[in-house]
């Protein structure tokens, strides 16, 4: 579904990512794994185009989206993206901002849009909240909201750039049960996050970087259990 | 009877001139007659300035000619303003090296706002009025009043709206653009609206000053409520009331427009409530 080649990424002198070559195969739950500063947030603003990359390729569903010549507006509709600071848009009421993206792309006419943002609230467990702006609510219930407001588009595949690290520790359980029923509905996950917990339960397979590459690659069992490499080693050792 | 007032030439123009005492014997009302003499004078200032002859008309006709430059003016600035801060902010965030054309514009209005801000509006009028417009009838210099305020005024919007663009933090044009809206989507649905929100209250200055920055379109003979005021001195010969009249307009037109900007920003922030 996502295939990545060779993929560079510098800032100015500063070289982020270093030659990136990836797949992340449909209904695969990929968790991404790593120091601050290894380049793994970079990674995933690249799949959707927020960062464009210095180097390298990126076929999303057979389209090389680095083409300036594709419509990246097109195919983000296809990728929902979930983000640490939730990003709702505060000047407006939570429905509106789940109905906004489907409506103004006139994907859907306004009555659908207004079924289908009910139905996500009531799917992320927050029917009642539907008339409230994003500053009523608290950090978990925000994110909520924003995972319901990427929903809304149908997308492909989910990008989760550190869902949980802006939340409150008691916010975080309920972030993750509404990411792990998207996964078992088989939805494709890409998702970088501290939470090594969610990566063991959720990950068909864990990803490490450092320093801009992926250092290692493998399912939560080999990562976690019998790591191959001294930095995962080390980078585990002071998480768990 | 009724005594005509004393008419007399200075040099072609025919001058009418009612005095203190003609108005006092043959205009005032009986019960003024016992008042202290101060009051009396003070009265008939009052009438000389706003009653005979209809003279309250000019300034009716003044505020009118004032609302319609103001709000011509605002107009054309907020238009203005918003295309320069749109341009010059999508300029500074564009991450890679900007296009030519972005650049080009960028530079363009970059000199635009040193220039406009740079000289004095006054000046501006002068050569709008006699250099570049040259009005010949009333219309025309409507007209060229509305585009030299709205160019000067848009200068100002501008850097304001840009503060307000800047304001808005990133994760809310990613959150836009990750939802596959355009640029332009997200800047009208998402970025505009709050950046309006936050520029409201120094939005309402930049009108405040607008609207009293009118006054200076007499130099191009505008027939606007401060012209209004300097004729009716010229007629009378008498500046106080004229003037301090004047002033207490200005002063009512800007209390109300302040209680209008109060209320729409309040309604503005409703989605701020906790």
């Amino acid at each position: 579904m996502i295939n990545v080649k060779g993929l560079k990424k510098s800032f100015g002198n500063h070289e982020v990512l270093c030659g990136i070559d990836e797949h992340i195969k449909k209904g695969e739950k990929v968790v991404i794994i790593g120091a601050s500063g290894s380049g793994k947030s970079t990674f995933l603003r690249c799949l959707n185009l927020l960062e464009q990359p210095t180097d390298g390729q990126i076929f999303f569903e057979g389209t090389d989206i680095t083409d300036p010549k594709n419509d990246i507006n097109k195919l983000r509709r296809k990728m929902g993206m979930v983000f640490q600071q939730f990003n709702l848009f505060p000047h407006m009421k939570v429905k509106e901002n789940i109905k906004l993206a489907p409506v103004k792309l006139k994907l859907m006419t306004e009555e659908e849009a207004e079924k289908k943002a009910l139905d996500l609230l009531a799917r992320v467990g927050l029917p009642e909240k539907a008339e409230a702006y994003p500053g009523q609510l608290s950090g978990g219930q925000q994110q909520r909201i924003a995972i319901a407001r990427a929903l809304a588009m149908n997308p492909d595949v989910m990008l989760f750039d550190e869902p949980t690290s802006a939340l409150d520790p008691e916010m975080v359980g309920e972030v993750l049960e509404i990411m792990k029923e998207l996964a078992a509905e088989g939805m494709t996950m890409v998702v970088v996050t501290h939470e090594m917990g969610f990566a063991r339960e959720v990950a068909d397979r864990v990803l490490f970087m450092d320093e801009g590459v992926i250092m290692e690659s493998g399912t939560p069992k080999e990562i976690f259990e019998n790591p191959q490499n001294e930095r995962t080693k080390s980078f585990l050792s002071k998480v768990l | 009877m009724l005594a005509s007032p004393l008419l007399f030439t200075k040099g072609e123009i025919k001058v009418s001139v009612l005095t203190f005492a003609m108005w006092l014997t043959d205009m005032a009302p009986d019960w003024m007659q016992n008042l202290p003499e101060w009051l009396q004078r003070l009265c008939f200032q009052f009438f000389q300035v706003f009653v005979y002859e209809n003279r309250w008309k000019f300034f009716t006709d003044g505020l009118v000619t004032t609302f319609v430059v103001t709000i011509g003016a605002l107009i054309l600035g907020v238009i203005i303003g918003m295309i320069v801060a749109i341009l010059r902010s999508a300029h500074d965030s564009s991450r890679k090296k900007p296009n030519i054309i972005l650049r080009i514009l960028n530079s363009i209005c970059k000199i635009y706002v040193t220039v406009l801000r740079g000289t004095p509006l006054m000046v501006q009028l002068l050569i709008m009025g006699f250099v570049i417009m040259v009005p010949k009838s009333t219309f025309d210099t409507n007209l060229c009043a509305i585009i030299t305020l709205g160019i000067n005024s848009g200068a100002y919007v501008a850097e304001i709206a840009r503060s307000g663009l800047m304001s808005i933090p990133a994760g809310q044009t990613e959150a836009g653009r990750s939802l596959g809206l355009s640029y332009a989507q997200t800047m009208f649905y998402i970025i505009v609206p709050q950046a309006f929100k936050n520029i409201l209250p120094a939005l309402g200055n930049e009108l405040i000053a607008l609207l009293k920055e009118t006054s200076l379109v007499t130099v191009i003979a505008l027939q606007d409520v401060t012209k209004a005021a300097q004729v009716i001195v010229s007629k009378t010969y008498t500046a106080t009331i004229p003037y301090i009249s004047l002033a207490l307009i200005y002063l009512v037109l800007v209390v109300i427009l302040t209680k209008l900007l109060g209320i729409l920003e309040r309604r503005l922030r409703e989605s701020d409530k906790r």
